[in-house]
């Protein structure tokens, strides 16, 4: 298929900036100071101002979820730096969290805006307190009122309130179907926790054995804890630029070489049509559709890993291997180490970094392709990266290349 | 009723209506298109199919498989006793149609994927103002209620 890329307008677009605040468990900050120092420290990173920024967008935006699953909204963001756009959004219905950062590229391709802050920011870890995920889970302190509505009608009736369990299904399912096994998923616990004993932003550093991870207790079959992302405070930044505004920044251009946005079966986690992938199928074929590298181009690897099993899935989809051989691509672990043919993860991902929620991908990945990375930073010197984020019925994932 | 277990009820609306309280007789009911006769479910005012509004309850014969599952160890609630299990099956008149669902009646151990189960309802009373709602939970097809 020849690629028509004047049509491809997320190719007019660079990230110029990183930023990110202070991470950790229950740091009883307030979110939007938090979200403020990663979008300074992003701006700052780009060598911009604030008067610079044109556009910004989010994600989740303003939407119901649970408490402290979103530190602030756009508007809160765009008047506390006193921004003046031509373009600003945010949702939850999107690709993923990426979505927010492909749509910024949109608005930038688009002539609407030069460079466009995105922000993510959660404190889920503070939010929940001393009281554990019961107090966050939907109808909290409620019993007996609450009524299920929305997606939840569906699966809280049934005791499936979390995505643990939806995506503890999809994991069985791979099981079933394609013989993978604990052993195999472990690999993406064990190999997060080896980079994040490098990253100092990292919330779990020291060692953990295949032994540790056997010991742990089972969360939802086949998911152990380790399995499952641990709730954070934090917040990210990225700055999305037009590239003709980009040339003389700060940092080397990355260039957005191609995103994956698609979502070709039923939006939903249990009326997909294969139980035994998600949407990340649509999105990371899509990707590939947008671009003439291949999966063999790409340098290092930055995938959700909000549960352990979404990282494998994503592996598939983005065909780093055939469907169904994630579990014997990631056997040993030596295929995803930071000295592997892919190294997957390099900051510790989620499950020892943190539950940034998908915008730590992102940061890790331009991280790389800028040789910031300093004692986790990969030996070959990387030049494509992809980052990828997001499960069940939303799923994004964008290509980028250090020029 | 003191002895029903927690469970967070639906919220009942004009176009679920159906759904929720269709094992009042016994029997699971999906939104259907009295055109083409595919089932839609979550429910929904057309059919994707053919666009039709012409949609009515129909009964299905309320077998089931195992499409895939879980045995649930957390504790995400209080009032909730772990383990238990939640699976997905599929509806085997139309088996692009799933349901969320926990398993019961079966030990977990012996719970597999393609496993034949049958539907049993779980009826809850509710208070006087709001219609009694029937929770469809499956149970192995061999078994006996």
């Amino acid at each position: 298929m020849s690629l028509d890329v004047a049509d491809q307008i997320e190719k007019r677009t660079c990230i110029t900036g990183i930023g990110q605040s202070e991470i950790g468990r229950r740091l009883y900050r307030n979110p939007l100071e938090l979200t403020l120092d990663a979008c300074i420290a992003a701006i700052k990173d780009a060598g911009l101002t604030t008067k610079d920024i044109d556009g910004i967008s989010s994600y989740p935006g303003m939407a119901p979820t649970p408490a402290g699953f979103s530190g602030a909204h756009v508007t809160e963001v765009h008047d506390a730096l006193r921004l003046e756009v031509g373009w600003f959004g945010s949702g939850i219905e999107t690709s993923g969290q990426l979505g927010s950062v492909i749509n910024a590229c949109l608005a930038v391709g688009a002539g609407l805006a030069n460079h466009v802050l995105c922000f993510r920011s959660v404190w889920e870890a503070s939010a929940q307190g001393d009281k554990g995920r019961k107090a966050a889970m939907p109808g909290a302190g409620h019993a007996g009122e609450y009524r299920a509505s929305g997606i939840m009608e569906w699966t809280l009736p049934f005791y499936a309130p979390s995505a643990a369990i939806w995506i503890a299904m999809f994991a069985q399912r791979h099981f079933h179907q394609y013989g993978t096994t604990r052993e195999q998923l472990a690999q993406i616990a064990l190999n997060a926790r080896r980079n994040a004993a490098l990253n100092p932003a990292a919330i779990y550093r020291e060692p953990m054995s295949m032994d540790d991870y056997f010991a742990a207790r089972i969360i939802s079959t086949p998911f152990c804890l380790y399995d499952c992302d641990v709730p954070a405070d934090g917040a990210t930044a990225v700055i999305v630029s037009r590239r003709e505004r980009a040339t003389d920044l700060r940092k080397p251009l990355i260039r957005v070489e191609a995103v994956g946005t698609a979502l070709r079966g039923r939006p939903s986690w249990d009326q997909f049509d294969d139980l035994s992938t998600m949407a990340n199928r649509d999105a990371g074929a899509h990707l590939w559709t947008r671009t003439e590298l291949k999966p063999s181009d790409v340098d290092v690897a930055e995938i959700y890993d909000g549960f352990s099993f979404l990282t494998l899935s994503w592996l598939e989809a983005l065909g780093f291997c055939e469907v169904g051989e994630g579990g014997p691509f990631l056997e040993g672990g030596t295929r995803i180490a930071r000295d592997g043919e892919l190294p997957l993860n390099t900051n510790g991902g989620q499950l020892s970094g943190g539950r940034l929620h998908g915008y730590g991908f992102l940061h890790e990945a331009c991280t790389q392709l800028w040789h910031e990375g300093g004692e986790r930073q990969i030996p070959k010197p990387p030049q494509v990266a992809v980052a990828a984020a997001g499960g069940g019925n939303t799923c994004g994932c964008m290509l980028l290349v250090r020029e | 009723m003191s002895e029903l277990p927690f469970r967070i009820l639906p919220q009942i609306t004009d176009l679920n209506r159906n759904f929720w309280t269709s094992g009042s007789d016994g029997k699971l009911r999906f939104l259907c298109c009295n055109q083409c006769g595919y089932f839609v479910h979550p429910p929904a005012p057309i059919c994707p199919r053919d666009l039709s509004k012409d949609l009515s309850a129909q009964p299905v014969s309320g077998s089931a498989t195992v499409a895939t599952f879980t045995i649930n160890h957390q504790a995400w609630m209080p009032g909730i006793d772990a383990p238990y299990v939640v699976a997905i099956v599929e509806i085997d008149d139309q088996p692009s149609v799933r349901l969320t669902t926990n398993i019961v009646n079966c030990a977990a151990e012996d719970i597999a994927i393609g496993m034949k189960v049958r539907v049993v309802f779980e009826h809850r009373p509710t208070p006087a103002d709001q219609e009694d709602i029937w929770i469809p939970l499956f149970q192995p097809a061999t078994g006996t209620s």
